[in-house]
């Protein structure tokens, strides 16, 4: 009979995807508000880039990372130099991968979220005397959080999923880098079923308490602003 | 006579170009004109919201455009009351009125303005709440926070019932009597421009010429 599995691979995968949902936060809420209101050449390549992990094969994202951040990669070998980090196999490795395959996500949330806001509000605002920096605070996010919080929901359940780039990146150190669907698939291919199917049901639980929690969310705010 | 506002612009729009050749005194002038004639940019201009290609806006002596120089939406003091009001649906009346004098005591006049217009009990209450007069009467008190040296209003009677709209025209005509600021209004009523404007300006395809006073306009 199957004990309680060791249940580091649950606390590094939630540690992985709360940090890299973090990190696509503000990065995707940067980038989706600064690409949003500006044109200058080269914006559809710079978003291409961002959108293209959307596209690509895990396992071909985790090859460019590795050629980034390993020890030979340009990254990899100055951060190692100059600071003695290591990123390959290491969690810190897991969380870039998390990071990458997320951001087109939140990018793309954040952007529609965004793109809604009528510019009227952000105009009156303007006329009243108020900065910038306020207005996107007390205007224009607030009235893009649903769209946002649906990004960022979306970012923490594909961090929490992430497996081909994180395998190729940080490899399978049981403790250090073992996330939760590392443990399913390690698990299985050694036989132990009851394991794996332990790692299933968690993680498809969690699934769908995020989106169960997500729907909810909306409707309380949809009904919450109603019509202007 | 002392002109309070100047404004000798032009600007390409899609299918025909604004030429505005405009100067008014503290007194209301309605600009009249079918959808789509400029009216809307031509507020959007003096508001700072658009760029003209070429020419000059003058505030009360102060250059807003032209010569070199453009101020910024925010630093022009121009309040501007949109079609549809635009407050801001999550903010409630108080927050939208207040909204340009953060951390601050309500100052006298807003205290004065919202009990002329008798939005005082909704203070607490957001804009879903409100009907569509209190919306216009919250969102002229919006406009009219920060002080402004002149007032634009788009369309601002528009969406309301009769007895409301010749309520808050009224209104509107009282504040400007006490305030005494240029106060331009976008309409498309001929009716209600001679209801409420010393002078009438029409705009169509972006040509604007002002239209001889007539007998409502003189009494």
């Amino acid at each position: 009979m199957m004990g309680i599995p060791d249940l580091s691979p649950l606390a590094l995968s939630l540690r992985v995807a709360v940090l890299s949902t973090v990190l696509v936060f503000l990065f995707g809420t940067a980038l989706a508000r600064f690409l949003g209101r500006r044109d200058f050449p080269g914006k559809s390549i710079a978003e291409a880039l961002i959108l293209l992990p959307l596209v690509l094969p895990p396992t071909v994202v985790g090859f460019g990372l590795i050629m980034l951040f390993g020890l030979n990669g340009p990254v990899g070998r100055l951060l190692e130099d100059w600071f003695g980090i290591r990123i390959v196999f290491t969690w810190v490795g897991a969380v870039i991968a998390s990071f990458v395959v997320s951001l087109p996500l939140m990018y793309q949330s954040a952007q529609g979220a965004f793109e809604k806001v009528d510019p009227r509000w952000e105009d009156v605002a303007r006329t009243m005397g108020v900065g910038e920096w306020r207005i996107f605070r007390t205007v224009t996010f607030p009235l893009a959080w649903p769209g946002i919080l649906a990004g960022l929901v979306l970012a923490f359940a594909r961090g929490l999923g992430e497996f081909g780039a994180t395998l190729m990146i940080a490899g399978f150190i049981p403790g250090e880098t073992v996330t939760v669907p590392l443990a399913i698939y390690f698990s299985y291919e050694a036989g132990r079923t009851g394991e794996a199917a332990f790692w299933v049901v968690l993680i498809t639980l969690l699934g769908l308490a995020a989106i169960t929690w997500l729907n909810g969310r909306r409707r309380k705010t949809a009904r919450l602003r109603g019509r202007e | 006579m002392n002109e309070m506002l100047k404004a000798v612009f032009n600007k390409k729009l899609p299918d025909f170009e604004l030429a505005a050749d405009f100067s008014m005194d503290r007194e209301i002038v309605a600009i009249v004109g079918p959808s789509g004639s400029g009216k809307t940019t031509f507020l959007n201009c003096l508001a700072g919201i658009a760029d003209p290609d070429a020419g000059t806006i003058v505030l009360d002596g102060r250059t807003l455009f032209g010569k070199g120089r453009t101020v910024k939406i925010r630093d022009r003091q121009v309040g501007y009351l949109f079609q549809d009001y635009a407050l801001f649906p999550h903010m409630t009346v108080r927050g939208n009125i207040l909204f340009g004098l953060p951390g601050k005591p309500e100052p006298p006049h807003v205290t004065e303005l919202t009990g002329l217009l008798g939005i005082r009990g909704l203070l607490g209450k957001y804009p879903r709440e409100i009907s569509g007069g209190e919306k216009q009467r919250t969102a002229l008190v919006r406009a009219l926070a920060m002080k402004p040296r002149l007032l634009l209003l788009d369309e601002p009677f528009s969406a309301l019932d009769d007895a409301t709209r010749i309520k808050c025209r009224e209104e509107l005509m009282r504040i400007h009597a006490d305030w005494k600021i240029p106060v331009l209004l976008v309409t498309h009523s001929m009716d209600e421009a001679r209801r409420v404007a010393t002078r009438i300006v029409k705009i169509e395809k972006g040509r604007m010429d002002e239209l001889p006073a007539g007998p409502a306009l003189l009494s």
